[in-house]
């Protein structure tokens, strides 16, 4: 068998990689995509740990942030074509005044 | 063993499929690569004897989320990353500024590996103290999502519409009231 901690590192890289491209990338799409792939590291941290745990748990919670995950994208790309439609680029550094 | 073998298989893909999301400039090639992520993630769930997210995760995210974010690349038309002139003087843009936030980031990363590294209970195999069947039951998780979790359940729907009517009211087109 695997043990725990192998998981728990894929799942640190698969988060450090997330929160490295919210701040590299200057694009809101993969800034988007990039909370994504944070929100899957700790999906698998939390599978782990249930299955380590022997507990349903880790299962249901991971179930529980798919669905703020699917809630989170409708609104962000709403947010994102709306804020294109004023400024005609997705630099978020161009929404940078609150009002224009 | 083969077992080991397919984890680093999945976790080299899942890990190399995210590097190449945040390496792309133009956003088409990264929502397809998350979902080569997605994928690999959803075979590391097997593995984990969870059945119902690893489907969840290929059902939700990669057919509804991903495919969301697909519709949006293309209907802004706007693949390319751009760097403006106002951009690249950005005062963030200093060379040392990003220094010292690579060096925050090597800092990070230490202190992941040291904390891991002190967790000795970690290292026992992931299916030591419980076997298989009784986490990888479906019906199972349902009673318990039921049961124990109906009020989470319960606010989850009213998340979502929520979600639902602030995506509609904010992607509306100005001016049109109707």
């Amino acid at each position: 068998m695997i043990p725990l901690s192998y998981y728990l590192i894929v799942s640190a890289v698969l988060f450090a990689i997330g929160t490295a491209g919210v701040f590299l990338r200057r694009n809101l799409i993969t800034i988007l995509l990039s909370i994504e792939i944070m929100l899957n590291a700790v999906n698998l941290s939390f599978v782990a740990f249930g299955r380590y745990a022997g507990d349903v748990d880790g299962q249901i919670i991971t179930f529980f942030v798919m669905t703020v995950a699917a809630a989170e994208a409708a609104v962000g790309l709403a947010l994102v074509i709306a804020l294109f439609r004023h400024r005609e680029s997705l630099n978020p550094d161009a929404f940078t005044s609150l009002k224009w | 063993m083969p077992e080991t073998f397919v984890f680093y298989a999945l976790s080299a893909l899942a890990i190399g499929a995210s590097l190449l999301v945040i390496g792309q400039r133009n956003p088409m090639y990264s929502v397809l690569l998350l979902i080569a992520s997605f994928g690999a993630l959803s075979a590391l769930y097997i593995q984990l004897d969870a059945p119902f997210v690893a489907v969840a995760q290929i059902i939700i995210y990669a057919g509804a989320i991903m495919v969301l974010f697909l519709f949006v690349v293309m209907l802004l038309n706007a693949p390319r990353e751009d760097a403006a002139e106002w951009d690249r003087a950005h005062p963030l843009r200093h060379p040392n500024i990003g220094r010292f936030g690579a060096l925050l980031a090597g800092l990070l990363v230490v202190q992941l590996a040291w904390a891991l590294a002190k967790a000795t209970e970690l290292e026992a195999p992931v299916g030591a103290r419980a076997d298989g069947a009784s986490i990888a039951s479906v019906a199972e998780m349902g009673r318990i999502l039921f049961t124990r979790h109906t009020f989470a359940f319960e606010a989850t729907s009213v998340l979502i519409l929520v979600a639902m009517v602030g995506a509609v009211v904010l992607a509306r087109r100005e001016g049109s009231n109707q």
